[in-house]
């Protein structure tokens, strides 16, 4: 595991580390029955294609997983996630990177708790914003 | 602008509780849940990931929705909001509530577009609101 985040390592502006992701149609079928989401466009190409997409999409819960993993990994076991957000602006498609990025937008002390308040976005590979949010985590304090 | 695509069906359904639907956590959902958005964290063996809520569907209220007799076929999941005041674990019993708050139709490259902003509830065995959750949904 990585060593735990504390409140006084991040500043305004700090960078979350990037996590890169490549769904397949394998993993949206397991994400299907995971989640009970069995739309057939995140697994059935001829019904996606007959529905006017350019193939299986991803999930937009999926994407919003990989950005609350990218969260959760960088904030640590101590550290907790306090709200999560993602507006699906654009599509994933299977069979290409999804790249997770972040950064730290504001920190402050909220009823003694530490809190910092993240802008979140997902990108594909041509470096459209398919997943734009925000997301606000709990930190320990020294 | 096309002709209202909301009708007295989906008004109907405007600021109404569906549910609770009751979900028994157990720790093969999580399991499968983080194998399959594939994070291997090991909190998740004990804690729901972060977006496990979008397992707890609320039925009721989404089929209504998906359903309803309307000229837009095409669904489309527009976002997604959690606020997290306690972990869900497994053994917990977790009830969903769900309300439609507002139909909004707006005019689209190809044709209507009708947004459908949901809240979910989720409340665990104690009574105690876990998870408050918004959705959008996108017919077009």
């Amino acid at each position: 595991m990585p060593k735990q985040l504390y409140y006084e390592d991040i500043q305004e502006g700090s960078e979350i580390p990037a996590l890169v992701k490549y769904p397949t149609t394998m993993q949206l079928v397991k994400y299907a029955g995971a989640s009970g989401d069995f739309y057939q466009i995140h697994y059935d190409k001829d019904f996606a294609l007959a529905s006017g997409l350019p193939g299986v999409i991803v999930h937009g819960w999926l994407t919003l997983a990989f950005l609350g993993q990218m969260v959760t990994d960088w904030i640590g076991g101590e550290g907790s996630l306090v709200k999560l957000s993602g507006s699906y602006r654009g599509m994933n498609q299977v069979h290409e990177d999804i790249i997770c990025n972040g950064k730290v937008t504001k920190k402050y002390v909220e009823d003694g708790v530490s809190l910092a308040r993240l802008e979140i976005w997902a990108e594909n590979p041509r470096g459209d914003k398919t997943v734009t949010g925000t997301a606000v985590v709990a930190l320990p304090s020294h | 602008m096309s002709d209202s695509v909301i009708t007295e069906e989906l008004n109907s359904l405007l600021n109404v509780d569906f549910g609770p639907e009751v979900y028994e956590i157990e720790n093969g959902m999580l399991r499968r849940f983080a194998e399959a958005i594939e994070d291997t964290n090991p909190r998740w063996l004990r804690e729901a990931p972060p977006t496990f809520a979008a397992a707890l569907v609320p039925k009721a209220l989404l089929n209504r929705l998906f359903n309803a007799d309307i000229p837009l076929k095409r669904l489309l999941n527009g976002s997604s909001e959690l606020e997290y005041l306690d972990p869900v674990r497994a053994g917990d019993t977790i009830s969903v509530t769900a309300r439609l708050t507002r139909l909004r139709q707006v005019a689209g490259a190809e044709g209507p577009t009708l947004f459908m902003f949901t809240e979910m509830t989720y409340t665990n065995q104690l009574g105690e609101v876990v998870i408050k959750g918004r959705n959008t949904y996108i017919k077009y």
